[in-house]
């Protein structure tokens, strides 16, 4: 059987596997589907400093092949995670990873300095690409000085692996990906989701209540694709690849564009246990093509 | 002890029921857990171009010695036309069963079902685990005219069954909430599912008569299991995702202005 081992700055992975954040809860809703410790980790749904409700209903337009949200962060707190989330979590046996959002840099700083402190927690993803909130979120991902602003910050006040989350709604991915790099980023995630919008024709209204939102799913994969092969030549810390992975295939395909692990999202809302079923079959498909280690096609692409 | 499961469901039946709607019958290819009025399954239908997230289903029935599931469904686009034409055999996937349900531990005497339509899809398995419980029911049924009326047959060998009708085909002339039995039932709980202003009206009807009532809400959902915050409703504390914390509430939870 081949190593699936990989790793992510000071984090080890049994396997590339990771769900996305906002598509997975914490984990725990998927327990009745699959076993959650079979994955590489879990990045669980953003946490914001203080709690916010989220967007009005309606959140959520399926699209050809995905889905448009507009959820807006709902959470209920850093405190409420830490007091009553972290305790039911901390002990599931794989990475448990927080991903962390913000309004302003002080938020982030301060969210990320309390997970921190959380034993159990041995990463965060910062998202600065968040497309549905009004404040902080994806404007902090648009623009290489501001992205690097916050991941400086956040990096004097959190000392394990941090990893960025980047929006692919910007001209050149590779600038912020190389700034991020540049303030102390351990790795990079990407894509976020892609701003789009949906209309009902016969009510010549928009779907969301947002009007628009961020669209994921397979109709997004040869987008994301094309930015992770970007990003891998362009950075030195390594890229975590994702948007519209909903096979073993798929997630081949990220790793040889030069993805170290990848994430799995909306694919979850399809198949629940498709994670699981993601990390198994990555060992088989390098078993049958003959390679010992995930490391052997990371970046493998030929061209 | 797993509260839900993915499993494929093999096609014993599908009838339409009128232009509008269609009654699906399935069995389980492995163990379900138990499944309680009121829940729902999320159903993947591999044939349905152009769809890609699961469709959420109100279950009809459920008979847990054989495993077989019955669904109700009103046609309304492009998953609920994929399953009108299921067709004996075809195999599709369902998590199941999600959501709360009704909830039936606090005491009553007599209750009030109350449907609109499609509506009346969670209550024949409610009304079967009422009459297992000994508890007295009646069915209040409204409806725009007779073709919106499903297996009332079926219904009435349940329990007595009001009907309203808006063009008089059947029943009473009016809304549910004009039917005469409101006036003279005695009813002391309320258990509805339909048209939003139809719920609203007769959660209106509870409030002034001070009669606790359920209604069961219907949103588009994405993951069926409270991981997407997508299908949320506002209520007194706070959005909460219907697939989850639904998609039956109690009235008072609800912030509706009624």
């Amino acid at each position: 059987m081949a190593d699936l081992k990989t790793r992510i700055g000071s984090l080890e992975l049994e396997n590339p596997v990771l769900t996305a954040s906002g598509t997975f809860g914490y984990g725990l809703e998927y327990q009745d589907y699959m076993d959650i410790t079979k994955l590489g980790g879990i990045i669980v749904k953003g946490t914001t400093l203080m709690p916010r409700q989220g967007n009005p209903y309606p959140r959520m337009a399926e699209v050809h092949m995905g889905m448009l949200n507009a959820v807006g962060l709902q959470n209920k707190g850093v405190d409420y995670f830490v007091n009553s989330i972290y305790p039911a979590i901390r002990n599931i046996d794989t990475n448990m990873i927080v991903n962390v959002s913000g309004s302003s840099i002080a938020d982030y700083v301060e969210t990320a300095s309390r997970i921190n402190e959380l034993e159990d927690i041995p990463a965060i993803e910062l998202n600065i690409s968040c497309p549905n909130v009004k404040q902080g979120g994806m404007a902090f991902g648009v623009n290489p000085a501001s992205a690097a602003q916050v991941v400086e910050a956040v990096r004097k006040a959190y000392s394990k692996t941090l990893i960025v989350k980047l929006s692919p709604n910007v001209t050149d991915i590779t600038e912020i990906a190389r700034a991020v790099e540049g303030a102390g980023a351990d790795s990079v995630s990407l894509i976020n989701t892609l701003l789009g919008m949906a209309i009902n024709a016969e009510t010549r209204r928009p779907v969301l209540s947002t009007v628009t939102g961020g669209m994921s799913g397979p109709a997004v994969k040869p987008i994301a694709l094309r930015m992770v092969w970007q990003t891998a030549k362009a950075v030195r810390i390594p890229v975590i690849g994702l948007g519209g992975i909903q096979c073993v295939t798929d997630a081949i395909e990220f790793l040889l564009a030069g993805a170290r692990a990848i994430e799995i999202g909306t694919a979850n809302f399809v198949d629940p246990a498709i994670s699981e079923k993601i990390a198994a079959g990555i060992g088989e498909w390098l078993d049958s093509h003959g390679c010992r280690s995930v490391d052997e096609i990371v970046g493998a692409l030929e061209c | 002890m797993k509260q839900s499961t993915q499993t494929d469901l093999v096609v014993r039946s599908c009838r339409m029921l009128s232009e509008r709607a269609v009654l699906v019958v399935m069995q389980a290819c492995s163990p379900v857990p138990p499944v309680r009025p009121g829940q729902f399954l999320q159903l993947l239908l591999p044939s349905c171009k152009g769809t890609y997230l699961r469709r959420p289903y109100s279950i009809h029935d459920f008979d847990e010695r054989t495993g077989t599931v019955s669904l109700l469904v009103q046609l309304v686009g492009k998953g609920s036309t994929a399953v009108a034409g299921l067709k004996e055999g075809d195999v599709v996937n369902a998590l199941m069963p999600l959501g709360n349900g009704f909830d039936l531990e606090k005491p009553f005497e007599n209750a009030l079902l109350v449907a609109g339509g499609v509506g009346m899809a969670p209550m024949y398995m409610l009304g079967k685990e009422l009459r297992s419980m000994g508890r007295n029911f009646t069915y209040l049924f409204g409806a725009r005219g007779e073709s919106q009326l499903l297996r009332l047959d079926a219904f009435r060998e349940i329990a007595a069954t009001a009907i309203s009708t808006q063009d008089g085909s059947v029943g009473e002339t009016g809304l549910v909430t004009e039917n005469s039995i409101l006036g003279k039932g005695g009813f002391d709980s309320i258990f509805c599912c339909g048209p939003t202003p139809m719920m609203k009206a007769v959660a209106q009807y509870a409030v002034k008569n001070g009669l606790p009532c359920q209604v069961s809400l219907e949103h588009h959902m994405a993951c069926g299991m409270g991981a997407c915050l997508c299908c949320v409703e506002d209520t007194v504390e706070g959005h909460v995702c219907v697939c989850k914390e639904g998609p039956v509430f109690d009235i008072n939870k609800l912030k509706w202005q009624i």
